[in-house]
């Protein structure tokens, strides 16, 4: 029965992991099928992180905060759009160049407005997206099994974790079942038929980026404002690599994709629950180990066991017409 | 056959920095007729069809459509005048299926399963009166090239082209597709439809055209009615001057064998087998020529040979030592040390280091030889030698060894390297694709020079695309279709027919040619065929 509860514990917060890494990862994936790679998925995760808990700060309000997060996102996915799509700059340079820049800019602003360290105030639970509990929740608490796993897994998200189980089917839609959905396929794999279709590849490309800020701006709102209660310095703590990966894992499909990132958040929740627990023979694992444990598993999976995988065939090449 | 034009250029004019690409072009294209366009390389063909299709813009002039001046701001405004294009490389998708890629850029709202539904009802009705058979469901990754070239047609038909550009279309068939699509471009036209046919291959134009126009250095030289014109006539007016070829062949008995392939396997980079048992012999003073179709082993087979790729089964011998075998491979500078040379298939990728000078490129290969280093330092004076004696020899031009290679022409790209190549005096040359991206003049040079190597006793073994080239130069012609040899011949007895059988995977006995026989009278080979 203690196991059981472990359990349900566990799987609760591999959901709230993983809400920020799947807003990223599909992003990436958003981006990328449209031919365009972004490394800068964490400086832009870690940028809207700091607009939203900065704006929540000073307007109290978890609304202006997502807001300004959105924006944020956008802006950088934007810029970045600028430099590879209409300038055709070499796009990992673009990216590394928004994440350093980001990781330098947000806490010296945050020092510079609230002069906390590079921090942003605590936020109060009013200018949060705080914690939902669904109804009836608390009173099937105390029923064996359906009880926990409906108040602690269903129950008790913040609001950007239920949008975010949306995200998924929603994106497939958009991908598989649309007209832009099969432009934005078209265009990361062969933007010249897109071209001699007389289809704009540029147009399409920033659609795809706008979208990605959005996510992205989402991911880093409910890193902030929801898990958290403000920003930190470096908090999103190398989740858009991690969410990179977990897109590459998933070979660029939103299902698998989504599976990867699960893993990754219950790997993530698995170390934490370890942290401190003594095991037979062994003793406690120090804790910078357990910490490791996403990190081994992402470098493991993407040597060993991902097997040939085939990219957007145009990802990260920008398109010019030949002469 | 009515006289109204369906395209019209007048004084159309493209540069591209200092290249004039097209100089005051004046087309004219017969609506309901079949047009051929001719020219080398760069002689601005490309230039003159993007223009119409609207993906470049003219310098100057304009261009008429049924009689219409339009101004074509980009493709889809040429297809709303009826021009569809089908490129050199096909604009497809390649995991989309054949459904989707037509429907590309017309799907008819935003609801793609509505759109679907609709395409696949007009498609029918398209398919039946071109006589189509398309796999609509299949992504186009899995289809042969001839299958994805109808996909491009049907494309623009469904777009509602009247008028098609077809680039290049037969560079990538083998003969029997070829056919399939002559018979599809005579159907077009007896649907009254107009096609502007635009190759290099003469017979083709002579085959299928009612009208020609030959391109040279960015003019219209003249355009000719079909009927009244021949393959020699526009073969001068595309080069200029009248193309001679004298080259006679020598027989050599006591012939030895220089490479042996003995039942040779190998994997491609994707880990899928690309040579299954191949068994070949080279022997010195013959030209061995590989055809098929692009894909089908040939560049695994050039990879094996020059120590570039491991074998999984089998054995190769050169000069009678065992230079490859399961568990063995011998790196390229000591096959180089032994004789073998290598003119590379694909010369920018493999041949040269293109931002590097011609005299660096030259030495590329010998940089471990006491005459071009001591201890790790370049000795300039004799590298420049030895650029300066392989630009003689050859002729190229412009005549500047540090000259970056990549700006050089196709042609003096690939002078440099045969020079390189040859300057070891190796006993066997391993070269593939010999004259892709060279113009005419060069073409014939290096054609005689195999020719003349083969006559000095070296062993040759040349991969080409071009079987008018290997018809033309080769003793033997050893047909490879999905990493098979489907047959040896020699060059007497074949005739394109039975290639394209071979090259379509049907396997012929060719007992005689398969035995690596030489040849037992003197052969007066049928140089300039290939023009």
């Amino acid at each position: 029965m203690e196991f059981f509860a472990d359990l349900v514990l566990l799987i609760d917060s591999t959901l709230r992991i993983a809400t920020p890494l799947v807003l990223t990862a599909f992003a990436g994936l958003i981006a990328e099928r449209a031919g365009v790679v972004d490394i800068g998925l964490e400086g832009k995760m870690l940028a809207s992180a700091f607009a939203a808990a900065a704006t929540a700060a000073v307007t109290g309000s978890p609304w202006y905060a997502l807001m300004a997060g959105v924006g944020a996102a956008v802006a950088l996915g934007l810029l970045h759009g600028y430099v590879s799509i209409n300038q055709r700059g070499n796009q990992i340079v673009s990216g590394m160049a928004i994440n350093i820049a980001v990781a330098g800019a947000a806490p010296t602003l945050a020092n510079f407005i609230f002069h906390k360290g590079g921090q942003t105030p605590l936020l109060d639970e009013e200018s949060r997206f705080s914690i939902i509990t669904l109804p009836g929740a608390e009173a099937l608490a105390d029923v064996p099994l359906i009880g926990g796993l409906y108040s602690e897994i269903i129950s008790g998200h913040n609001l950007i974790t239920y949008l975010t189980v949306l995200v998924v089917p929603a994106t497939a839609w958009l991908l598989y079942k649309t007209r832009f959905g099969l432009r934005l396929r078209a265009v990361g794999e062969n933007p010249e038929a897109v071209d001699t279709a007389g289809i704009s590849v540029a147009l399409i490309r920033y659609q795809a980026l706008i979208i990605f800020g959005v996510l992205c701006g989402f991911a880093g709102t409910v890193l902030s404002t929801g898990l958290g209660a403000g920003f930190i310095r470096d908090m999103s703590a190398g989740k858009g690599y991690l969410a990179l990966a977990a897109m590459i894992f998933g070979k660029w499909k939103p299902v698998p994709t989504l599976l990867a990132c699960l893993l990754f958040g219950f790997v993530d929740a698995l170390q934490g629950r370890l942290q401190g627990v003594s095991f037979p023979l062994i003793g406690e694992i120090p804790v910078q180990f357990t910490i490791m444990l996403p990190y081994v598993l992402t470098v493991i999976i993407l040597a060993g066991f991902v097997g040939k995988i085939q990219a957007p065939r145009a990802s990260g090449i920008p398109y010019e017409k030949d002469h | 056959m009515s006289d109204l034009l369906a395209i019209e250029t007048r004084e159309l004019s493209k540069r591209f920095g200092e290249v004039r690409a097209n100089d005051a072009i004046n087309l004219q294209v017969k609506a309901g007729t079949v047009h051929g366009i001719v020219g080398e390389n760069g002689a601005g063909k490309s230039t003159l069809l993007k223009m119409l299709f609207g993906f470049y813009q003219p310098d100057n002039g304009d261009i008429l459509i049924d009689g219409d001046f339009v101004h074509l701001a980009n493709p889809s405004g040429a297809m709303d005048h009826g021009v569809g294009m089908v490129h050199q490389h096909f604009m497809l998708v390649e995991p989309f299926t054949v459904l989707e890629n037509i429907m590309l850029g017309a799907e008819g709202g935003r609801n793609l399963e509505e759109g679907k539904a609709r395409a696949r009802a007009a498609l029918t009705d398209l398919e039946e009166k071109f006589g189509f058979d398309l796999p609509l469901d299949e992504p186009v990754e899995n289809l042969p090239v001839g299958v994805r070239q109808r996909a491009e047609i049907l494309k623009a038909l469904y777009k509602g082209a009247k008028t098609l550009i077809l680039d290049e279309p037969t560079a990538v068939l083998t003969p029997q597709e070829c056919d399939q699509l002559f018979e599809l471009v005579k159907l077009l036209r007896a649907q009254g439809n107009t096609v502007l046919f635009v190759t290099h291959k003469l017979h083709e134009i002579m085959a299928i055209t009612d009208d020609v126009t030959v391109i040279r250095a960015g003019k219209l030289i003249a355009t000719r009615k079909t009927s009244e014109t021949s393959a020699a006539d526009l073969a001068e007016l595309m080069v200029g001057a009248k193309v001679s070829r004298q080259v006679s062949r020598e027989d050599k008995t006591n012939r030895q064998s220089r490479l042996e392939l003995k039942n040779v396997s190998a994997f491609n980079g994707q880990g899928h087998a690309a040579l299954k048992g191949v068994s070949l012999q080279v022997k010195d003073g013959e030209v061995l020529g590989i055809a098929g179709v692009a894909g089908n082993g040939q560049t695994e087979l050039l990879e094996v040979i020059t120590g570039l790729r491991r074998i999984s089964d089998g054995s190769i011998e050169f000069s009678g030592l065992t230079i490859a075998d399961k568990s063995t491979v011998t790196d390229p500078i000591t096959l180089r040390q032994k004789g073998m040379a290598h003119v590379a298939e694909d010369r920018l990728k493999t041949g040269v280091v293109e931002s590097m000078s011609a005299k660096e490129n030259i030495m590329l290969g010998y940089q471990t030889e006491d005459e071009f280093v001591s201890i790790g330092v370049l000795k300039l004076k004799n590298i420049e030698a030895r650029a300066g004696a392989c630009f003689e020899t050859q002729d190229v031009r412009p005549r500047n060894i540090d000259l970056p290679i990549g700006s050089f022409s196709g042609g003096n790209q690939q002078k440099i390297v045969i020079a390189r190549e040859l300057a070891q005096s190796p006993q066997l040359m391993v070269i593939g694709q010999p004259t892709r991206g060279v113009d005419i003049g060069a073409v014939t040079k290096i054609h005689d020079q195999i020719t003349e190597l083969r006559n000095d006793g070296k062993a040759l073994l040349v991969v080409s695309a071009d079987l008018d080239e290997l018809l033309a130069i080769s003793d033997r012609i050893a047909v490879m279709c999905e990493g098979e040899i489907t047959g040896v011949m020699r060059v007497e007895d074949a005739d394109e027919k039975t290639l394209g059988l071979m090259m379509a995977g049907q396997k012929i006995d060719t007992s005689k040619g398969l035995a690596g026989n030489a040849p037992s009278e003197p052969s007066t080979a049928p140089t300039g065929g290939s023009l």
